[in-house]
């Protein structure tokens, strides 16, 4: 995402150098990446790429898992409008794409209407029965942020999961609600059999949500929710009422939720418990920080980044649990302002045409550490298989070897890779920091 | 930031894509590597192609992945010691297991079903939760009605809701173990002979199979024995009680003599331990008690009182190749229990259905053969295929919690499950509301 | 009536033990503003820890040992972890604790395996103490129950009678103020996370042989210690016990009787529509309060927040 505005193109050094920090505690500054206004270019490039990868990966499981993704996305952008842009912390938010899904199955289901209409308007009610939740829920929860919001937001989150067991008229218990989307009324010959066709749907609305909730961060409304994220009181004082701007911002959230429920419902045709309940809330808010709450697209990379994990990383491993555990506490540690952080980190080295100094000590630096995190997984799945596998089964193979995990070599060797590869990290380092601040000082007087 | 997910497989792709990348920006570096990587994982197992392959997924993480992996250590043990060890079928091919961890997630499930039938698999394996079972045997019906040259079938080895033999039944989904029904059959024909018994609570988890069971006991403890008082019927959420003392003392005070319950995990060890301790005296009558921790962390308490409805007994163990069978299978898993005897079933019959067959990748022929069969189980009795709802009919045995007596305990705690009592082919003739429609 | 009794004492012991999570936890909250999401992990912590030891040298020990070496974890994970997120602001230092629940729950399946341990109550204690028309009353219930009186005096006595208390009391309103006098804020911050995190795994120890020592019994334990101290108020020892009792005996009564929705809504005056199994509301009137017992808690939460939301005792909103 190209990020460029002719207003602070002025060489400004002092002012660039606290946007590399990205300190996550000053919103103020963390937001000034997002205020920039952004060319058609990265867009149009996006929309391309979507449009095209279906022809670079064929399989119906590459399909679904980029569908899972985009619905993740959809669904950590319409958090980020309020983690991010609202400063409001909710725990509960899997609900509003829960509701919103359960109510787009169930207009499936209702046979007579749902053969009158496209499948692709679909989604627009289910933005509609999440936007409808969160009016009668922001109505008591938006009167204060802070802890007060994102308490209330985890009771109502688990009563309205519990819910979901108790109330099976609505929410089908425990199995969940199913139907079939091919009985809508076809859209010009597609009857959306094939996963390619869901695809397209999928991208489509993908598209549209992101650009609109991209516009609605440029709205008066949108700009008021980072006011009062950053200063209620200020924002007071201006003459508007915080309290109203945050039920805006949850309202607008809730639609988008409810947006991304009907397209898992589009998706999988099923909905369960499963889209309710916490864990399901907790994902998003891992997502979502994971990719970066101070940036708009932040979003976006930290759903590609979890999908991937879950879905593909657990195909290689059963310890991928731990590994995104291990992902989460280090970003949080070292890199506060999610991956999106780490990537705007080297927009003001691009600005000043340093960043061709970068790459060397990257790669003398990244490359011996990745080998050794790599040595030190291989350390950890070897300890796994040693303790955990059937007696005589000691055959295991990593990273396209196989060898016995009860022979010292493996061992040996992995402590070594481990060993060596961290120790050239970190001796490589300091010269690494060195050719950071280079780059990232102007003309070397800042 | 490539380093954690798809480093791996990264590392290998990156010089193939390096001159595409070269012009991308950042954020779509992230993205097209990212899908690179995905193409290779995905793929990475199509040579193998002559293999027969089942794909298992259940839980292997999370909360539930104990029984999950147990699960599995079984379907890749009764693989290997049934199949391959005997030279394989149809003229030497190999079955072999695939894990997908499903996270006992609807969603996830779907997912790995999805990857699972591009990686050419033709069988999927799945039991934990009816939940996830009734979300693969739609998936799996859709799947084939959409696509008729990647058909699959579905192996439910353990997930009981009655719903999936009726109302929800297909052609493609076989279950090898007894439904809530059928069990709850079995069970109840016990109770009815013990004329001790004169007050029952019934409790459960509140969801679909519990109020299954809870709909059984009522109807089929009021058709034999009408003089039996059903003093309690309750449900608790699933998964959510962290003490289960007041249920107890409900219970106690209820006077109840016997109480049955369908619960599983760690719902049924708290509330076993927590009903025996606060004084109840009767027996508790249950269809998960046992195995994955359950019976070790029961130990002495629940001797005696824990009684238990499953299939294929292992105290007395039936024959002499089961006998060799567990032993085999204890010298690879010292840890392991064979707990699911059924999976050994569905290896034993599924093999032979692709043997009559002659094919395993049209799954239509195979499912044909598999519909009616009569197959001789290591266990001990006959197992008969139901072809109008695909439901497996087989001996029901009724055990109890103990260490005296036996062949085979669980959990290396001394403790196992003797086999009191056999209803054999049980619910042989029970109804079904299934409409088999075949392709 | 016996059973009121009976529900009385099973009310208690679940209240107490609540709040011998809740109390570490309120006041970490309330001096660090931490969401602590990792400290019923701790709690599973002292559980297994405990049952590793009592393999070794007996449950006595291990009730000592246990609790110890978890706070140092605590102390360790202040120190390292949190310590470092901190200059970022609340979020980061919530979603730090976050993965580390996660990461614990991981690592405990690896070193322990998925299953069931077998950590029982010592033989001592292994015997009904009492019991009321049939209901027994297990002696350990009544050892759970010593316990954790003993901690809450004790810890009632530290935070206002010992100069240490005065100081954490005063740090808890005023931490700049405090710094500005010479205290060592920073060391403070890390033993009440420490002795915090050590009380979560006393709670363990002693509720893994009755609740069952699992993977999961930090999931199943959940959200409900924040629900206990943002109804309690935070930072107030005194809600925290007064919140634990509270939700104790709500869960535990609400269990014990079963009280119909269609009973409540037709003592109010509401008649029972006549065709109840086709109506869209057929489950709200089959309620019945087992089945909601334990949501009852979030409930009362909302309520709590909206009405009332610096909580039963608390001074400050948050």
């Amino acid at each position: 995402m190209t990020v460029s505005d002719p207003k602070h193109d002025v060489p400004e050094g002092a002012r660039y150098k606290e946007q590399i920090t990205t300190d996550p505690s000053k919103p103020a500054q963390r937001m000034r990446a997002g205020s920039m206004t952004m060319t058609l270019a990265p867009w149009l490039i996006a929309i391309l790429v979507l449009v095209f990868l279906p022809a670079v990966f064929t399989n119906n499981s590459a399909l679904t898992i980029m569908n899972q993704m985009s619905i993740t996305i959809v669904f950590a952008l319409a958090y980020n409008m309020l983690l991010g842009q609202g400063g409001m912390l909710s725990f509960g938010h899997a609900v509003y794409a829960g509701v919103g899904g359960f109510a787009c199955m169930h207009i499936m289901n209702m046979s007579d209407f749902f053969e009158s209409i496209p499948l692709v308007i679909l989604p627009i009610f289910g933005g509609l029965f999440g936007m409808g939740l969160a009016m009668i829920v922001g109505s008591f929860s938006t009167r204060s942020a802070g802890t007060v919001f994102a308490m209330i937001s985890l009771g109502v989150g688990e009563l309205i999961a519990a819910c979901s067991v108790i109330i099976v008229a609505f929410f089908g218990g425990e199995e969940g609600i199913s139907g079939d989307r091919t009985y809508a009324q076809p859209f010009f010959g597609v009857e959306f059999l094939q996963q390619i066709e869901v695809y397209y749907l999928t991208i489509a609305w993908l598209v549209i949500s992101a650009v609109l909730m991209y516009l609605w961060s440029r709205t008066p409304v949108g700009r008021m929710a980072n006011a009062v994220r950053d200063n209620p009181e200020r924002a007071e004082f201006l003459g508007y009422s915080s309290r109203w701007v945050r039920y805006y911002s949850f309202i607008a959230s809730g639609f988008f939720c409810g947006i991304a429920g009907g397209l898992f419902a589009i998706n999988y045709e099923i909905l369960t418990e499963e889209n309710l309940n916490t864990t399901s809330s907790g994902v998003i808010l891992l997502v979502t920080f994971l990719g970066g709450v101070g940036f708009f697209f932040g979003p976006i990379i930290g759903a590609i980044a979890f999908t991937l994990l879950q879905t593909v990383l657990s195909l290689s491993t059963e310890l991928w649990a731990f590994y995104a555990g291990v992902l989460f506490v280090a970003t949080v540690m070292f890199f506060p302002g999610g991956l999106a952080g780490l990537i705007m980190m080297h927009v003001p080295a691009f600005k000043l045409g340093k960043s061709s100094g970068l790459v060397m000590p990257y790669l003398k630096t990244l490359l011996p550490g990745a080998i050794g995190v790599l040595g030190l997984a291989a350390l950890v799945e070897m300890t796994f298989h040693f303790r955990h596998a059937a007696t005589g089964d000691d055959e295991m193979t990593l990273f396209w070897t196989t060898f016995n995990s009860h022979d010292v070599l493996p061992w040996v060797i992995a402590i070594a890779i481990t060993v060596i590869g961290l120790g050239i990290a970190k001796v490589t380092a300091p010269s690494l920091k060195e050719a950071w601040n280079e780059a990232n000082t102007a003309g070397g007087a800042s | 930031m490539q380093g954690f997910g798809q480093g791996l497989a990264f590392k290998k792709i990156a010089s193939k894509r390096r001159a595409v990348l070269g012009r991308i920006k950042m954020k779509n570096i992230t993205k097209l590597g990212a899908v690179s990587a995905l193409s290779l994982v995905l793929g990475a197992s199509a040579a193998f192609a002559e293999n027969i392959k089942i794909a298992f997924i259940d839980p292997l993480s999370g909360p539930f992945a104990s029984t999950g992996t147990n699960g599995l250590h079984q379907f890749e043990f009764a693989a290997d010691y049934m199949v391959n060890a005997k030279g394989g079928l149809l003229g030497g091919d190999q079955m072999e297991i695939v894990a997908f961890d499903n996270k006992i997630s609807p969603k996830e499930s779907l997912i790995q079903l999805q990857v699972a039938i591009d990686q050419g698999i033709r069988y999927i394996a799945q039991g934990n939760s009816s939940g996830v079972a009734n979300a693969l045997t739609e998936a799996v019906d859709k799947h084939n009605k959409r696509n008729p040259d990647s058909r699959v079938l579905f192996l439910n080895y353990a997930a009981v809701d009655p719903a999936l033999t009726n109302e929800k039944c297909n052609f493609w989904h076989f279950r090898f173990d007894a439904n809530a029904d059928i069990k709850m059959d079995a069970l109840t024909d016990v109770i009815a002979q013990d004329e001790g018994i004169k007050k029952v609570y019934l409790i459960g988890q509140d969801y679909s199979f519990g109020k299954a069971v809870a709909a059984a006991a009522n109807k089929m403890l009021g058709e034999k024995r009408p003089d039996i008082e059903i003093v309690g019927d309750e449900l608790h959420p699933i998964g959510k009680v962290k003490d289960f003392t007041p249920y107890a003392r409900k219970i106690v005070s209820s006077g109840a003599d016997a109480v049955i319950t369908g619960n599983w995990g760690a719902d049924m060890l708290g509330l076993g331990k927590s009903v025996i301790e606060n004084g109840f005296t009767g027996p508790i009558y249950t269809y998960y008690a046992a195995g994955s921790g359950i019976t070790g962390a029961f130990g002495e308490s629940g001797k005696g009182r824990i009684r238990l409805i499953s299939q294929g007994g292992i105290n007395p163990i039936a024959t002499d190749e089961a006998r060799a069978t567990y032993e085999a299978f204890e010298a690879k898993y010292p840890e392991g229990n064979i707990d699911q005897s059924r999976i050994f079933n569905v290896i034993g019959m599924l093999a032979e259905a692709i043997t009559e067959a002659g094919t395993a990748t049209d799954v239509v022929a195979v499912a044909s053969k598999l519909e009616g069969m009569e197959y001789d189980s290591m266990w001990g009795g006959k197992i008969f295929m139901r072809p109008q709802d695909h439901q497996a009919i087989q001996d029901m045995h009724v055990g109890v919690h103990t260490n005296e007596g036996l062949d085979f305990d669980y959990d290396n705690s001394g403790f196992g499950v003797l086999t009191e009592s056999t209803v054999e082919m049980a619910s042989m003739d029970s109804p079904t509301t299934c409409e088999m429609k075949r392709p | 009536m016996d059973l009121i009794l009976v529900n009385l004492i099973d009310g208690l012991v679940t209240g107490l033990l609540l709040f011998m999570l809740s109390a570490g936890l309120t006041l970490i909250f309330s001096m660090m503003g931490v969401l602590n999401f990792a400290h019923a992990s701790f709690y599973m912590l002292g559980a297994y820890f405990a049952y590793q030891i009592s393999l070794a040298l007996g449950f006595w020990m291990g009730l000592l040992i246990a609790p110890i070496v978890v706070g140092v974890l605590g102390a360790g994970v202040e120190r390292y972890g949190l310590r470092r997120v901190h200059q970022y602001g609340h979020v980061p230092e919530l979603i730090f604790t976050f993965g580390l629940a996660l990461l614990i729950e991981e690592m405990v399946q690896f070193i322990w395996g998925k299953n069931q341990m077998a950590y029982s109550v010592p033989e001592v204690l292994n015997f009904t103490a009492f019991a009321i028309s049939g209901n027994s009353i297990p002696a350990y219930k009544i050892f759970m129950i010593f316990i954790s009186v003993a901690i809450f005096i004790g810890l009632l006595y530290i935070l206002t009678k010992t100069r240490v208390g005065m100081i954490i009391q005063a740090a808890l309103s005023y931490p700049r103020t405090v710094e500005a006098l010479g205290h060592n804020v920073p060391l403070i911050f890390m033993g009440v996370f420490g002795v915090g995190t050590a009380l979560a795994g006393l709670a363990g120890v002693i509720a893994g042989p009755v609740l069952g020592t699992f993977p999961g019994m930090a999931f199943v334990l959940g959200s409900i210690v924040f629900v206990t101290i943002v109804i309690g108020g935070l930072g107030s020892l005194w809600g925290a016990l007064v919140a634990s009792l509270l939700i104790g005996w709500i869960t535990t009564f609400a269990k014990s009787y079963n009280i119909e929705m269609e009973d409540v809504l037709n003592a109010i005056g509401i008649s029972t529509p006549e065709n109840l199994s086709d109506s869209v509301f057929r489950d709200f009137w089959s309620l019945t309060s087992p089945q909601i017992a334990d949501i009852l808690p979030y409930i009362l939460m909302v309520l709590i927040l909206i009405f009332r939301p610096a909580g039963l005792f608390g001074k400050r909103q948050s």
